[in-house]
């Protein structure tokens, strides 16, 4: 039996040695005749530090098994440390491609918690922005699932319109990627005043940038090769696997957490859920860019209908005083204070709440003690269960197939491991 | 009829002393449910006409230091046909002899459950692929629990930089 | 100017060894191609159309250990993934650099806790930092233009 590792010696090892080597239980089926291959964690295509162990006959993948926690930063541990406030920053340094999803999700949990609702200008400032990141995620991921099946040209296109995202997070939130611009209560504060024009530009060349995209791709022969009938899963299986976002709609089930349980006014917008049937890795690329289209909606929307008005609450015990009356208001000043050395307490009791990322639904557990901590944060995080029904789309494909579907899913390992 | 309370009703007739308590808060509703009965009511919850919650969104614990029982399981269920969100709650003693998996009713229970043990350490019954997911395997302990230690190093500032780069490990060549 | 009008009749050029050899390792670094987390996005950006890194001729990225010269740690490194870097790191051919991008592999960053390493200096010897969480594109550049700078002055008796 030979063992292929990291390291690139071959070692002669029992069946027992190995399954204690490779730690990640996976039945195996024919340890004689059978090659085991550790794909990663250095892998170009695994996107990130994913690791997966697979089993293969030849180039058929006979079994696999992921192995993940190689970017496990202990996320929930740290936030029961922070107050609520501070533990926002962790949440974007999660799923790193977009960031306002995880920053929206926890903050509307905070909210929840603290029975809390923001004013209308805040929720549509927030549906612009966060619909502003799903394109963006979007981008990374043709981009990145173009180059892996060896399209060079969509990846550099897609960093070029994401360049321009990037800018407009720049100029609201003054960083690029970690941008923790929502706050509890509100925003951290008011679009600049070039931001709209500057959505509005991005609206008019972004369709026709799109249609480039998919002149390279849609009937792409290439393409259509590596991507048909891959990877398939079934809407049943898909729901007891608990796929969400892109993945789960491409199998036939229409479900949006936008539509079925609508945050932050998306009631007001009107939009569709696009579907497909097929569930392969061909429909989940149409699903995606499809969604596209919808987010440009979307936005072009809540741009018209923004409406003008505060964009936080009114409450001192949550949200600080505004930088003018810190100058002659003795009690802002302490307001001010108390919220920066202590933070907000947050009463007894726990909430669950869920987004629709990118990737799929990403829902936050929260429990608050009555202190400034949260005692407990959860994440679900949407590619770490998308993960989970990897071997069972991967089953008897190759390898180069395995490609296909690992960027499909769209996984994101900061998210993954939290 | 309040789905809520429809939800409520059927479980109690169909298993009589499964609900141990019902909590609202915040207009969401948790079912805290007896420890042996989880699977049977998850069971029901998925294959009955009116229920169908066919989704496991989310399997989460809670380590609930100093109060007793020290440990709470949350099963997040989602209905796609009904619309609804439902959170049952197992208050668990020991956290080694945990709730009954859940597997066999959603596929990926068993992969949620899997983080549960490696963070938190309850081992959830016949649930066999209970390994180390996110820490090495040879680690000690399970990181979420409240008398876990957070393990961070002090900071290096000017004044006590000299002190910590002593003690500090720098890799050789 | 190509160096054939330096060379004149006699076909002969002097020159000092260390500035030849160190022009030659700057000029041809590969980075290996390894991302971890955040910062690797924006390494990707670095490389991709907007900022594009290939203007300064250090975009070819190796997947492979062994034909890489410079390891771009871009991102929190765990306490499971730091025996693999090393790893990684004891695959490269010398001379090899490190360079610790952002704040996580530089030191810890926002993440003082169990899970991650603080600093990727404790695994692995870092040439050139990087802050920034992430740093920007710019700063990866310039990163990589202080390491050039750092390989330009490498004297002959420092060579193992």
């Amino acid at each position: 039996m030979t063992l292929l590792s990291g390291s690139d010696t071959i070692q002669e090892l029992t069946i027992e040695e190995l399954r204690a080597k490779v730690g990640t239980g996976m039945e195996i089926a024919d340890a004689e005749e059978h090659m085991l291959l550790s794909m990663g964690p250095q892998h170009p295509s695994t996107h990130g530090v994913l690791r997966l162990l697979v089993e293969l006959d030849g180039e058929t993948v006979v079994n696999l098994a992921p192995d993940i926690g190689f970017l496990h930063t202990g996320v929930e541990k740290t936030m029961e440390s922070k107050t609520f406030t501070k533990g926002l920053v962790l949440t974007d340094r999660m799923d790193y491609l977009s960031p306002m999803s995880n920053n929206l999700g926890y903050i509307l949990a905070v909210e929840k918690l603290l029975g809390v609702e923001v004013p209308p200008r805040a929720q549509a400032i927030r549906v612009i922005l966060t619909e502003l990141a799903r394109i963006s995620s979007h981008l990374v991921w043709l981009g990145t699932h173009a180059l892996d099946l060896a399209a060079m040209t969509v990846f550099l296109y897609c960093f070029r319109e994401r360049e321009y995202i990037l800018d407009l997070f720049e100029m609201v939130s003054g960083q690029r990627m970690m941008v923790s611009y929502f706050r509890p209560g509100g925003l951290w504060r008011d679009l600049p005043e070039d931001f709209i024009p500057a959505v509005r530009h991005f609206l008019d060349f972004f369709p026709s940038r799109l249609a480039d995209y998919e002149a390279l791709l849609t009937n792409n022969p290439i393409f259509l090769n590596r991507t048909k009938g891959v990877g398939v899963i079934s809407a049943e299986d898909a729901v007891s696997w608990g796929l969400t976002g892109p993945s789960l709609r491409a199998s036939g089930v229409k479900w949006d957490i936008r539509k079925a349980q609508p945050y932050c006014g998306y009631e007001q917008y009107e939009f569709d859920v696009p579907t497909q049937t097929e569930g392969d890795v061909y429909s989940r690329y149409l699903c995606r860019i499809q969604e596209f289209h919808e987010s440009l909606h979307i936005l072009e929307q809540a741009l018209d209908k923004l409406p003008d008005g505060p964009i936080r609450i009114d409450d001192r015990k949550i949200v600080p005083p505004p930088r003018s009356e810190l100058g002659h208001s003795m009690e802002a000043v302490i307001h001010h204070f108390k919220l920066w050395t202590e933070g907000f307490k947050a009463p007894n009791g726990f909430v669950y709440q869920s987004v629709e990322s990118p990737r799929g639904e990403f829902g936050v557990y929260l429990r608050g003690d009555g202190g400034p901590n949260p005692a407990r944060v959860h994440f679900r995080a949407p590619s770490y269960v998308n993960l989970a029904s990897l071997p069972k789309m991967a089953k008897n494909l190759f390898v180069a197939d395995l490609v296909a579907i690992i960027g499909s899913i769209d996984i994101v390992l900061g998210e993954i491991d939290r | 009829m309040n789905r809520n309370q429809l939800v409520f009703d059927k479980i109690t007739a169909a298993i009589p002393d499964a609900i141990e308590e019902v909590l609202d808060f915040r207009g969401e509703q948790t079912l805290f449910i007896y420890q042996k009965h989880i699977k049977a009511v998850c069971q029901f919850l998925r294959d009955d006409a009116e229920m169908q919650y066919n989704m496991l969104s989310d399997v989460c614990a809670d380590d609930m230091l100093p109060d007793y029982p020290r440990f709470a399981v949350n099963y997040h269920l989602y209905s796609i046909p009904q619309n609804h969100r439902l959170r049952l709650r197992v208050r668990v003693e020991d956290p080694d002899d945990g709730p009954e998996t859940v597997g066999a009713i959603w596929a990926v229970a068993t992969w949620l459950e899997m983080e549960v043990w490696d963070l938190m350490g309850v081992r959830f019954k016949n649930n066999t692929s209970l390994r180390r997911l996110f820490l090495p395997e040879d680690w000690q302990g399970h990181p979420l629990r409240k008398d876990y230690p957070l393990g961070y190093e002090d900071v290096q500032f000017s004044f006590n930089w000299e002190n910590i780069d002593a003690k500090k490990p720098y890799a050789q060549e | 100017m190509g160096v054939e009008q330096k060379l004149g009749s006699m076909g002969i050029v002097t020159y000092r060894l260390e500035d030849l050899v160190n022009w030659g390792r700057t000029n041809a670094m590969w980075p290996l191609l390894f991302g971890l987390a955040c910062c690797a996005i924006e390494m990707m950006s670095a490389q991709a159309s907007h900022y594009d890194a290939s203007r300064f001729g250090m975009e070819l990225n190796r997947p492979s250990p062994r034909q890489s010269d410079l390891m771009i740690v871009a991102g929190r490194v765990s306490r499971k993934m730091a025996p693999v870097v090393r790893r990684l790191y004891d695959q490269m051919a010398a001379p090899k650099w490190v360079i610790a991008m952002g704040d996580c592999a530089s030191s810890g960053g926002v993440f003082n806790n169990y899970a991650i390493v603080q600093g990727v200096d404790e695994i692995v010897p870092v040439d050139v930092y990087v802050a920034g969480c992430p740093p920007r594109p710019e700063a990866l550049i310039n990163g990589i233009m202080t390491l050039h700078e750092k390989v330009r002055g490498e004297k002959i008796k420092d060579w193992a």
